[in-house]
């Protein structure tokens, strides 16, 4: 029942933002959001924070625009149909590279969760295994940690772009698939696959660590509207702290926007997702700060971005990071 | 506790025991097999639905598959025109209803060597075939399932069940083949033909499975996905290995991972969904590696054989119930006479011997103990009478005799003369019968004013004959003695009346002695009797020497001889009989005449009287807890003579 009224709120707020900013006893300022994906708990905290108003009582009217393979974040923010849009680093780099005025407003995912699986039974437990192979991997910047993992490593591995890499895995039409950590490796559990009949290589474990999610924005709407791009920052992260301390009611939030955009959705995966976001996120390790991008990381993506030949220069950290969790304070 | 329980009650106990433990074992038996018997039908009856099913699944999807696979091989052989490769496609969507709709798509600038996508589609929307075409910036096809995955195998393949949107989100699966065109010996991949099927027909198919009550189907596909379940929730949202956390139990997963591994089975199982114990029976979709799964509870499966055993345990608990009221009964009508009996025995046992024992009703082994107890109490009751008899015979003849042994000490002399009324001489004596009455005998008295006459004897035997005999011979002797007559003839006479009429040949043993209490001069006549002791001095007690006589009574006309002597003042003369020197200890060692003699020795300084008294104490000190076995007598006779003449004159 709970969720079924949050699920009706969800949708009343999605659909109705232009009739609430305009009354006149809501001072609400609009801002539209695009998240990277399909609805899932890869992103609660911003839909948890939608749902508990936290948005509303930063003065936001959010219209949050449902993800998918057909809607790309960096399109739709460079041609204004969202102000904001959730970005890898990696891809956001590249944009910004290649002119485009993208800014970091604040990094959410710290640690890579992208990764690679093989069947033990195909022996793959080192990266010199992997030469000959064939990997199934999704397009575009999926592709440049395991590019730069096999430029490494000196491999010659032969690759297969799919939208989807498991049943390609599955049904032996690959040796390896690029997943990632908090989705698609939990989804061959659900499929039958028990853990310990796979090898797994982590990016981070061989200095390739790309920090994904991060929220942005063009430079130019960041200096028209810093202050309200910022509570939205803040309110998307006091978002994610309340679905990590209620895990059972941000999944009660998440699902039924799922279910309402057709996309399959079983609590069990739901809930390793969020536990795994709170591993990608949790601020609690090295010092890091929640939503902070560290100026390491983001030199370590365009070092190997330039190596790659896919940026021709390294944007200017300064400006790239507007740093939202800082300027807050301010 | 069953050891002291009724015998109705042990035999209730073991039959009734006996009776639910054979009870039991049929019913074990009954139960398994019947539950063997049933599951059995029951997995061949869903083995038959599963085929079933699976068949007709396969009967659809098979001349699907067929389409793609002819339409590539014309492909691959054919210079087709590009308008009769889209007639192939429409018409294939048009001839086959089973179809939603297909594309042929080819790999970049396959088909034109100018267009980068080339994927033609025609699809159903109500009665009328459309036509688009698919591919663009927005949609590289050459990603997706069901163009990869048969690219990369090399085969034909069925996608995972999906919702199409574009359709109006209904379920479908895509069939792909994959085609070539020939390079040289080289067949170069060129793209693949699909074919769209819907598979809302799948719903009412599975859903239409009713097993017993609540079993139902559910189909998954490869990877485990629900494809159909009677929960339209978990269709495309749960696999059969997220569904519950239970799942991850091993055995659930093991199941679940034979399911999409293409194994046929039946095995106990818990519902996927709301993990009800239950039965699965599971088998392939040959087409496209999909499994059917069967369930059923087992709660169901088993309510048959369950409404039966509580029949059966209702029947079996009521015939135990009816067992038991007829084993109390009988029981009963077995041992109530026996406790009636035992009452009354009880009360006979208690010493009321004229209870009257119930009638005998039967000549079974109670109404035997019945006669046997009544024979017992008759037998009582006569040993009781005459233990009674017996009894008052046995206090009158110990009457008798306590008043025979008042009458025989009343006859002995109870006054011994002696200082200072009879200065001359001092005489005591004790006899102890080892009976009521005894065969010793002794007796003084003053012949005239200067002799003194005294005597001891033993009678053969003991007890009362012994005791007459006594008398007979004390009064003998008293009255055979007149002034002047000496020992010997006494006992001549004395033996000659005893001799002559003694039936029972009884003997008196006897020493009679005359002191002269002036003089000294003792005569005397020993007629087999212990020689009496001469204590002259400390260490010094000599046995008195006399002629052997016989005892009296043994021999008529026996002559008995005088001895005499002279006993110097201050001498004690001891007489005894044999129950002195044979009184036996517990180790039936005799008291002897040497330990007498000791004794004796030891009490010379004593009166006579205390003498007497140390030996008797010393005999019974030596006989301990022995019985006293023979009559005791004892006699100390001490002479003072001249002294005290001397002293008087």
């Amino acid at each position: 029942m709970r969720s079924g009224i949050a699920a009706v709120l969800a949708i009343f707020i999605l659909l109705m933002p232009m009739s609430l900013s305009a009354s006149p006893e809501n001072q609400l300022e609009p801002l539209s959001f695009l998240p990277l994906w399909r609805p899932q708990a890869q992103f609660a905290g911003f839909y948890v924070a939608l749902e508990k108003g936290f948005y509303r009582q930063n003065g936001i009217d959010l219209q949050f625009i449902q993800g998918g393979p057909n809607r790309s974040p960096g399109n739709y923010l460079i041609d204004g149909k969202a102000d904001v849009a959730l970005l890898w680093l990696s891809n956001a780099i590249q944009l910004a590279a290649s002119g485009a005025d993208v800014v970091n407003l604040a990094q959410v995912v710290q640690r890579s969760a992208l990764m690679m699986v093989s069947r033990k039974s195909s022996g793959i437990v080192s990266p010199a295994d992997m030469e000959g192979k064939k990997i199934a991997m999704w397009p575009a910047d999926f592709q440049i940690q395991p590019r730069a993992f096999f430029a490494k490593y000196h491999l010659n591995v032969q690759t297969v772009t799919a939208a989807n890499t498991l049943n390609l895995f599955l049904r032996g039409g690959v040796d390896l698939a690029l997943v990632m950590w908090y989705n698609e490796f939990h989804t061959l559990m659900t499929y039958g696959i028990d853990p310990d009949e796979l090898n797994t290589i982590f990016f981070p474990d061989y200095d390739l660590n790309f920090p994904e999610d991060g929220i942005y924005v063009l430079g130019d709407t960041w200096f028209k509207k810093a202050d309200l791009l910022c509570r939205f920052v803040m309110a998307s992260l006091e978002g994610w702290y309340y679905a990590f301390e209620h895990p059972d009611e941000a999944l009660d939030i998440v699902i039924p926007v799922m279910e309402k955009n057709f996309v399959p959705a079983n609590r069990i995966h739901q809930r390793w997702m969020l536990d795994r976001m709170q591993n990608l996120i949790d601020p609690g390790r090295n010092g890091t700060k929640t939503f902070e991008l560290k100026e390491s990381d983001f030199q370590r993506v365009s070092t190997v971005l330039h190596n790659d030949n896919l940026i021709m220069f390294s944007p200017n950290f300064e400006y790239f990071s507007k740093g939202c969790v800082h300027h807050a304070k301010k | 506790m069953l050891r002291n329980s009724g015998i109705a009650f042990k035999l209730g106990v073991f039959i009734l025991t006996g009776v639910t433990l054979i009870f039991l074992s049929i019913f074990a038996v009954n139960y398994l097999s019947s539950r063997r018997l049933i599951l059995k039908n029951l997995a061949n009856n869903a083995e038959n639905l599963t085929l079933n099913i699976v068949n007709r699944i396969d009967a659809v999807l098979a001349p699907i598959q067929k389409i793609p696979e002819t339409a590539a091989i014309w492909i691959e052989n054919t210079d087709y025109t590009r308008e009769e490769l889209l007639d192939v496609l429409e018409k294939s969507v048009r001839n086959n209803p089973e179809v939603y709709g297909s594309a042929i798509a080819f790999e970049p600038y396959a088909f034109d060597s100018s267009s980068y996508y080339f994927s033609p589609y025609y699809y159903k929307q109500g009665d009328d075939i459309r036509f688009t075409a698919i591919g663009g910036k927005d949609y590289h096809y050459f990603y997706y399932d069901w163009y990869v995955v048969p690219k990369e195998l090399g085969a034909s393949a069925w996608s995972e069940p999906y919702f199409d949107e574009g359709a109006g989100n209904i379920l479908m699966a895509t069939y792909s083949t994959p085609f070539y065109r020939k390079d040289g010996d080289r067949r170069v991949f060129t793209g693949v033909i699909t074919m769209d099927v819907s598979l809302e027909w799948l719903q009412s198919i599975v859903g239409n499975i009713h097993v017993l009550e609540t079993g139902y189907g559910f189909l998954i596909s490869k990877n485990g996905t629900f494809v159909t379940h009677p929960s339209a929730r978990n269709i495309m949202n749960e696999t059969l290995f997220s569904l519950n956390e239970e799942l991850s139990h091993p055995h659930m997963r093991e199941i679940g991972r034979n399911m999409i591994q293409g194994k046929t089975g039946f095995t106990r199982s818990k519902d996927p969904g709301s993990q009800v114990e239950g039965y699965l029976y599971y088998a392939p979709v040959n087409a496209n590696g999909w499994s059917l799964g069967v369930f059923f509870p087992a709660d169901e499966a088993l309510l048959d054989i369950h409404k039966l055993n509580q029949i059966v345990v209702f029947l079996a608990v009521s015939g135990i119930v009816i067992l038991g009221i007829v084993i109390v009964s009988i029981a009963g009508s077995i041992t109530r006479p026996l406790q009636h009996l035992t009452g009354v025995v009880q009360s006979i046992a208690s010493g009321n011997l004229d209870t009257v024992l119930p009638p005998a009703v039967s000549r079974d082994e109670v109404g035997r103990l019945r006669d046997a107890f009544n024979q017992m109490q008759i037998s009582l009751k006569g040993y009781i009478h005459n233990l009674t008899e017996t009894t008052a015979a046995k206090e009158r003849i110990e009457s008798e005799l306590t008043i025979a042994h008042d009458i025989q000490m009343g006859i002995l002399p109870k006054i011994f003369p002696g200082p200072p009324s009879c200065p001359q001489f001092s005489i005591h004596a004790k006899l102890i019968p080892a009976r009521e009455v005894g065969g010793d005998l002794y007796d003084f008295f003053f012949l005239d004013s200067d002799h003194f006459c005294f005597t001891v004897g033993d009678v053969s035997g003991k007890g009362v004959p012994a005791s007459l005999f006594m008398a007979i011979t004390r009064t003998l002797i008293k009255t055979k003695f007149n002034a002047g007559v000496d020992p010997a003839t006494v006992m001549t006479r004395v033996n000659e009346d005893l001799s002559m009429d003694n039936p029972s040949m009884m003997f008196v043993t006897t020493f009679v002695g005359i002191l002269n209490i002036r003089t000294g001069h003792l005569w005397y006549c020993n007629a087999g009797h212990n020689p009496p002791y001469l204590i002259v001095a400390e260490n010094d007690v000599r046995p008195l020497v006399s002629p052997q006589g016989i005892a009296l009574g043994v021999m008529e006309g026996f002559e008995f001889q005088n001895s005499e002597m002279m006993i110097s003042s201050g001498q004690t003369l001891f007489l005894y009989t044999d129950g002195v020197t044979e009184s036996i200890d517990t180790r039936e060692k005799q008291f002897g005449e040497t330990r007498l003699k000791a004794c004796l020795s030891e009490s010379i300084r004593l009166s006579t009287e205390d003498m007497v008294n140390a030996v008797v104490e010393q005999v019974q000190e030596h006989a301990g807890t022995m019985a006293q076995f023979d009559d005791i007598t004892v006699m100390s006779l001490r002479f003072f003579g001249a002294e005290c003449q001397e002293s008087k004159g």
